[in-house]
């Protein structure tokens, strides 16, 4: 691995050299490392690009690390990866993708990303988007995360996209058994002219389930964001879907949060709040010091957080 | 030494001048100077004007004889003003110790910022990591504001009515605050209070008056205006009734 792809692994995994654990790290369209654990393998599709992750069931404190790195320009690389947890399994998932181009051509991944997770299972999941480069070709990814939670199984999800890709549409689906839960948190930041959408869809099939979506954002410049949440409580259960998002410059948010309760028991909340920040926020690290510009960056890196 | 000279500050309404500061003069060099006086008589505006959230209409504002007047909020605050609002403003994501952190203006240690917070009445450990956010009440805001003011420990601190939302049983750990807040910064503290036990411990008291400076001096000299005063109130209530 070369300097560029060395220094977008820590952008996008914290990973300084190969991690520990199981791990699969591909590197413009390819496979470019390995491992394997006892409880949890790695095997590469047969039938289209992508790997299946197969997690024992019981397998505890384990993580799995599946970067993506692109540093070719021009790349349009699209994988299919299927996680299989096993049952009561506790592990950690970091994915991630980070887009280096120096081009002119488009580069863009597309990660399609089906869970299965088995019954009390527990997972964490966390993905993480970067895109650099001062080439003129646009940044682009497209995930798609679709997640089937068993009975008593829960998933929590952090997903940061914070800087330099152009263009995102983010797809996810749930759907929740008796007593599932689904924690989302989403972090956006968009400068420049990029534009990023995001779009979840919650369903509470079981007795029971829950799931919390927050989304935070800021949407700098000529930058657009689109926030599209839909929970449907088709039994007992409660969901909860929020979205703040800080405006600055000439930014664009359009949020649109969606309930739709098709059981007399489902419990389900939406919040959105979407503003410039507020000036008593900026006067009051004025006092502290600050110059309005240091205040900004302040209140912003602290929301992102 | 703070010094104000013939502070003057209109706003407009309804498309008419409205005067809410007129021609305020007044030097401050005490430890302890509390300013009281009806709602809406302009003492929170006179606190904006010194820490440079509002610019006066007309006036200067000197601060160790240099003149300040037109120097911005940041610039004020690095010369040495500090100020603790009447409402704490909250922040989603920012915690409380950075809050500290950036009040004290350079890194400090978890046991740092912890001192600042027991100075306050706060168990630390609790309130170190919360966001200051809605999650946290206004007296708990109160207090977390107050311990700003005391991390940055600078020559001029103003509070905007600090008792406001505190409880009574914490309201003598208050003036020891302002006490020992003196000892460290051996110079003026600047209290708007209605409460009678804030003005005690007042070297100076301004009573300012729709706009006006309507007395100044020692508590002995004031306070029994003040009494009075309150006493004409309610005898001209009683006769209403």
């Amino acid at each position: 691995m070369d300097a560029i792809q060395k220094s977008m692994l820590e952008k996008i995994a914290d990973l300084h050299e190969v991690p520990e654990g199981a791990y699969n790290i591909r590197s413009n369209g390819a496979l470019a490392g390995r491992n394997t654990t006892a409880n949890i393998d790695i095997v590469t599709k047969q039938d289209k690009p992508g790997i299946d992750i197969i997690i024992k069931p019981g397998t505890k404190n384990e993580s799995v690390h599946i970067p993506v790195i692109l540093s070719e320009s021009g790349l349009n690389d699209c994988v299919y990866n299927d996680f299989y947890i096993g049952e009561g399994a506790d592990v950690v998932i970091v994915a991630g993708c980070g887009i280096h181009n120096c081009g002119t051509d488009t580069s863009e991944h597309d990660g399609i990303h089906t869970f299965f997770i088995g019954k009390n299972a527990k997972v964490k999941y966390i993905e993480k988007h970067y895109g650099e480069g001062d080439g003129t070709g646009e940044k682009i990814l497209n995930p798609t995360t679709i997640v089937h939670i068993d009975e008593g199984g829960y998933m929590e999800m952090e997903t940061t996209q914070i800087k330099g890709v152009d263009s995102t549409i983010r797809d996810t689906q749930a759907d929740l058994k008796d007593g599932a839960s689904l924690v989302i948190k989403e972090k956006i930041m968009t400068h420049g002219n990029q534009t990023a959408e995001t779009n979840f869809v919650v369903n509470l099939d079981g007795v029971d389930s829950s799931a919390n979506v927050i989304s935070r954002s800021v949407a700098k410049d000529s930058s657009k964001q689109v926030f599209n949440s839909k929970i449907c409580g088709n039994n007992k259960c409660y969901g909860h879907t929020e979205c703040d998002a800080i405006l600055m410059d000439n930014g664009h948010v359009n949020a649109v949060p969606s309930l739709e309760a098709n059981d007399l028991d489902a419990s389900l909340i939406h919040e959105a709040a979407i503003g410039k920040i507020a000036g008593e926020q900026l006067i009051k690290l004025m006092t502290l010091g600050l110059t309005e510009h240091e205040a900004e960056e302040q209140i912003i890196n602290g929301f992102m957080k | 030494m703070l010094e104000l000279k013939d502070i003057c500050f209109n706003v407009r309404q309804d498309s008419k001048e409205k005067e809410i500061l007129k021609n305020i003069n007044l030097k401050i060099d005490e430890r302890f100077v509390a300013i009281t006086g009806p709602n809406g008589g302009g003492k929170s505006t006179l606190a904006k004007i010194i820490a440079g959230i509002e610019k006066p209409t007309s006036g200067k504002i000197i601060l160790d004889g240099e003149d300040i007047t037109d120097l911005s909020i940041t610039d004020r605050a690095n010369k040495g003003v500090s100020f603790a609002f009447q409402q704490p403003v909250r922040f989603k994501g920012l915690t409380v110790k950075d809050l500290i952190t950036l009040a004290s203006g350079k890194k400090i240690t978890i046991a740092e910022a912890c001192s600042y917070l027991s100075e306050v009445g706060l168990c630390a450990k609790d309130y170190i990591n919360r966001e200051v956010n809605a999650s946290l009440s206004g007296g708990e805001l109160k207090r977390i504001e107050i311990a700003m003011i005391i991390a940055r420990g600078t020559k001029l601190s103003l509070f905007d009515e600090p008792e406001a939302g505190i409880d009574l049983w914490s309201f003598n750990n208050l003036i020891r605050v302002f006490e020992s807040l003196h000892e460290k910064i051996k110079g003026s503290i600047i209290i708007i209070s209605h409460q009678e036990r804030i003005l005690n411990i007042a070297d100076k008291i301004i009573v300012l008056s729709g706009g006006e400076v309507t007395a100044v001096g020692t508590k002995d000299e004031v306070m029994p205006k003040l009494i009075e005063s309150s006493e004409a109130c309610s005898t001209l209530l009683d006769k209403l009734a």
